[in-house]
């Protein structure tokens, strides 16, 4: 059978870092092929060089048997390849349509076809299931949606090689089904699909073959029937890992976090409050789940707690028994609350700075007495964090902007456990992140708990969700519609919740025992 | 082959850092400089002397600006409180015989206020730094030609039946002007020099400069990670107004005079030398040395042409593209 396409000895460095060596990579029409890898292995590199956006690689490059070499995205898009990027790539000011488009508006005698386009963006987004307003400005849409735009740009190319590198880190399972969906009927029209992925179920509902990427290196290619699970992690981070959610209960202590009647007004203009009068507590060494769909509020009701929305918020909030307003981010981080957020990119680094800089932002008092910096104290701290987080970089003053995804994921989790927080809001804490290093996340929630913080987690991925929550609270338009204690939940029963089926009886029972 | 390409890339760091492509700017300058030394002017130290006299001013408006332009935003009001301040310091010492040092605190203060004043109307009210710093420039303009009447406040005193008298020029304006280290430098270099020491301690040494490298990388990250952002803003464009106080003094010194129309243009100035030296206007990177680099590229670029006797006209033309020169060197690629 012809390939689509092949890759074949590729080198790649970045001055003297070399990321990619030797690596080769096919794809056959109408198969999926996961490029799997733990963080940093090469995987969004080896495809840009496929998108045209690093033309200085050496290797070849086959469509079909033709070589070619792409010196730019546009060469690339022109040779039917088309890519989702796995940090997004949208301008934000820009409405929907328009970003959808953005490039090769179409035109009649260089009048931009406003009404044409639009229709199209509209169809293209309603084949992925969506309906959203094509004219609001992108910035104003949840992340998720962000993605879901993204994805409609990318199909809207007509392409036959389509590369989605991890394009369900910021979806909801109904999203992420409907991508499968949508992949699967690309799968019909003939065309290839590489896919990037760190959720292993993911992985095996979708996969024909896998490839596999570590420090650079080809590691191997086989059908998803031939490598189980286990081969799978084995061949990733080349050594066996065990069991997949090490979640150990600690003892719980007092009611750390009390949260009553919060209530997050809806932006100005709109009556309808996104958090609606929630109340819910969180003990000592305890890992509340919150559950919900997108546009549920649960990140919100994180942020509203955190300040991020100042005066927008009403209700009360107690640490540790002590009564505490809710004013912003500076005073909530003293306070011991630390919020990480869902949204690296634009809400969690800054990402021309470095590693170190970035790390300490939250703490840098305590760099820093008396306002003058203590450089080497700041650096033992930070990679001393960074050390048991697993981050791999080449230095420590290399901007953040330079590390692959998960590594930047990790550096932001460094920030937060630097503040020695009391309360750890965690909005999708292992977005991005390789099996190997979840493990070690999961193990620092652990410890943190154990050590007697308080955490909230939201996490899109179910697995997740379940075995780390020691309770499960669900929450839909605002407000919370049921409660699970740990081993009680399931998939099934959390989703139902979460589209807005109220569990009779199930409301407010820890107010009880 | 492979390793053909790879080594290719293995450019050594220095070489493609940012201080090294600003130096390169400078070292082009510099070398044109000595190839067209106008008779050996040039290779004289006095020329250079003067070259970092005529620069000072401008310098030490460059140090504010690349505070405020490392936080992402700009400062037009520079040019306009350097005259209201100029006006401010000749009023006070010569008209009314302050002592000089409540004179250079008062001066001082206001120049901070009002670049402080702008900060609070950026962050509190998130006006954009172009607009709020455009209205002060305006503003103090204004100030400056109502407390100076419109006129040059100079040792010419009108007396009450409208005579002029002569008077002495205060100590402290020849002690601003002069020459030190056996009249090899002027107290202005000094001065700037100490003015780009603090800035450099503020920006790499104190909390609050990290802070302004994050608000201008990601001001909203920089707020979730507890940075007090409005104080800090406060802060970036109060030191910009206190060192066009500063900017003020000394040119009031150096030409015997506070005079309301000084000063014009002069934000364009310090903002080109900025860039030159590689600060982007994006924020969020930059560097004291950079600017130090930029300054003196364009204190040889104006020296070399006036030595040269090359004309205003044309002067104003190399410098256009010597701007656009030196910010394609900083390019990537
Ligand atoms: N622009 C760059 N400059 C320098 N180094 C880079 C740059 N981009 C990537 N790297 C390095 O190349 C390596 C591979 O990065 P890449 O983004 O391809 O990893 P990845 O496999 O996609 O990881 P992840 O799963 O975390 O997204 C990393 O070590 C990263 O630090
Ligand atoms: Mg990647």
């Amino acid at each position: 059978m012809t390939m689509l396409l092949t890759m074949k000895d590729i080198y790649k460095s970045f001055g003297p870092v070399r990321v990619l060596e030797d690596v080769r990579f096919d794809l056959r029409p109408s198969e999926v092929h996961i490029l799997a890898g733990e963080n940093g292995a090469g995987k969004s590199t080896l495809m840009k060089i496929l998108g045209g956006v690093y033309p200085d690689y050496s290797g070849t490059i086959e469509l079909g048997q033709k070589p070619v070499r792409f010196k730019s995205v546009q060469d690339s898009a022109g040779g039917g390849i088309s890519i989702i990027y796995q940090e997004l790539s949208l301008v934000g000011s820009l409405s929907v349509y328009e970003n959808i488009f953005l490039g090769r508006e179409r035109h009649r005698f260089s009048w931009i076809e406003r009404t044409g386009m639009k229709n199209e963006a509209r169809r293209l987004l309603a084949e992925l299931g969506l309906c959203m307003d094509v004219e609001t400005a992108v910035e104003d849409l949840p992340i998720g949606q962000q993605q879901m735009v993204e994805i409609a740009k990318a199909l809207s190319y007509q392409a036959h090689v389509i590369v989605m590198d991890e394009p369900t880190s910021a979806l909801t399972e109904p999203e992420v089904k409907k991508l499968f969906e949508i992949i699967a009927r690309l799968k019909q029209k003939g065309c290839g699909i590489v896919y990037i992925s760190h959720k292993m179920e993911e992985i095996y509902q979708i996969a024909d073959r896998i490839t596999v990427l570590r420090d650079g290196r080809y590691i191997g290619t086989e059908t998803a029937e031939n490598l189980p699970a286990d081969k799978l992690i084995h061949w990733m981070v080349g050594r066996q890992l065990n069991q997949q959610f090490p979640r150990h209960q600690s003892r719980l202590g007092d009611v750390r976090l009390d949260v009553s009647n919060l209530t997050v007004a809806g932006e100005a203009g709109n009556p309808i409050p996104l958090v609606d009068g929630v109340s819910l507590h969180v003990r000592a060494g305890e890992i509340v789940g919150l559950a919900g769909l997108q546009g549920s509020g649960n990140s919100q009701l994180l942020h509203g707690l955190f300040g991020t929305f100042g005066k927008r918020v009403s209700g009360s909030l107690k640490i540790d028994g002590r009564p505490v307003p809710i004013t912003h981010p500076a005073g909530s981080i003293q306070r011991g609350l630390a919020l990480l957020t869902n949204d690296r990119k634009s809400t969690g680094l800054v990402l021309g700075r470095d590693i170190v800089e970035n790390a300490s932002l939250a703490c840098l008092p305590k760099f820093s007495p008396a306002g003058w910096l203590r450089p080497k104290a700041e650096k033992r701290a930070v990679s001393q964090t960074l050390q048991q987080l697993r981050l791999k970089a080449e230095s420590l003053s290399q901007p953040v902007e330079s590390l692959s995804g998960g590594n930047q994921q990790k550096v932001v989790l460094a920030k937060w456990i630097q503040t020695d927080p009391r309360v750890l809001l965690l909005d999708e804490p292992t977005r991005g992140v390789d099996v190997g290093a979840k493990q070690e996340i999961y193990e620092l929630m652990n410890q943190w708990t154990q050590a007697g913080i308080a955490i909230i987690l939201i996490t899109s991925e179910m697995p997740e969700l379940l075995a780390m929550s020691d309770r499960i609270l669900v929450m839909h338009r605002g407000h919370i519609t049921a409660e699970f204690e740990s081993g009680q939940a399931t998939q099934e029963t959390i989703l139902s919740a979460a589209l807005g089926e109220t569990t009779k009886g199930m409301r407010n029972t820890w107010r009880t025992n | 082959m492979a390793d053909k390409l790879t080594q290719k890339n293995r450019m050594p760091e220095w070489i493609t850092s940012p201080t090294s492509r600003a130096l390169a700017a400078l070292i082009v300058v510099f070398v044109l400089g000595l190839l067209f030394h106008a008779e050996g002017a040039f290779y004289k130290w006095g020329t250079h002397r003067d070259m970092l006299r005529a620069v000072s001013v401008y310098g030490i408006l460059a140090c504010g600006m690349t505070l405020v332009i490392i936080t992402a935003g700009i400062d037009l009001s520079v040019g306009s409180v350097l005259a209201l301040t100029a006006v401010l310091f000749a009023l006070t010492t010569i008209h009314w015989q302050w002592p000089f040092w409540l004179a250079i605190l008062f001066c001082l203060a206001v120049g901070g206020v009002c670049g402080g004043f702008s900060g609070y109307l950026i962050g509190r009210f998130r006006i954009q730094p172009f607009i709020a710093t455009l209205a002060m420039m305006v503003f103090a303009r204004g100030v400056a030609k109502w407390v100076s009447g419109g006129q040059k406040i100079s040792t010419a005193v009108q007396q009450p039946d409208g005579t002029y008298q002569y008077v002495s020029v205060p100590d402290i304006f020849t002690l601003i002007n002069a020459k030190i280290f056996g009249g090899n430098l002027t107290v202005v270099t000094v001065i700037l020099l100490a003015c780009i020491l603090i800035s450099w301690i503020l920006l790499t040494r104190l909390r609050q400069g990290r802070y302004m490298l994050a608000i201008g990388g990601n001001e909203q990250a920089a707020v979730l990670s507890g940075v007090p952002v409005n104080p800090i803003k406060i802060l970036a464009y109060g030191m910009a107004g206190l060192f066009s106080a500063v900017a003020g003094i000394c040119q009031a010194s150096q030409e015997l005079q506070g005079d309301p129309e000084a000063g014009v243009a002069y934000e364009l100035s310090a903002i080109a030398m900025v860039v030159i030296g590689g600060t982007s206007l994006q924020g969020g990177r930059g560097s004291l040395w950079l600017t130090l680099i930029g300054i003196l590229t364009i204190g040889y670029l104006e020296k070399i042409l006036s030595i040269n006797a090359v004309g205003e006209d044309k002067r104003l033309m190399l410098t256009g593209v010597i701007i656009i020169a030196a910010v394609l060197l900083q390019k990537n690629k």
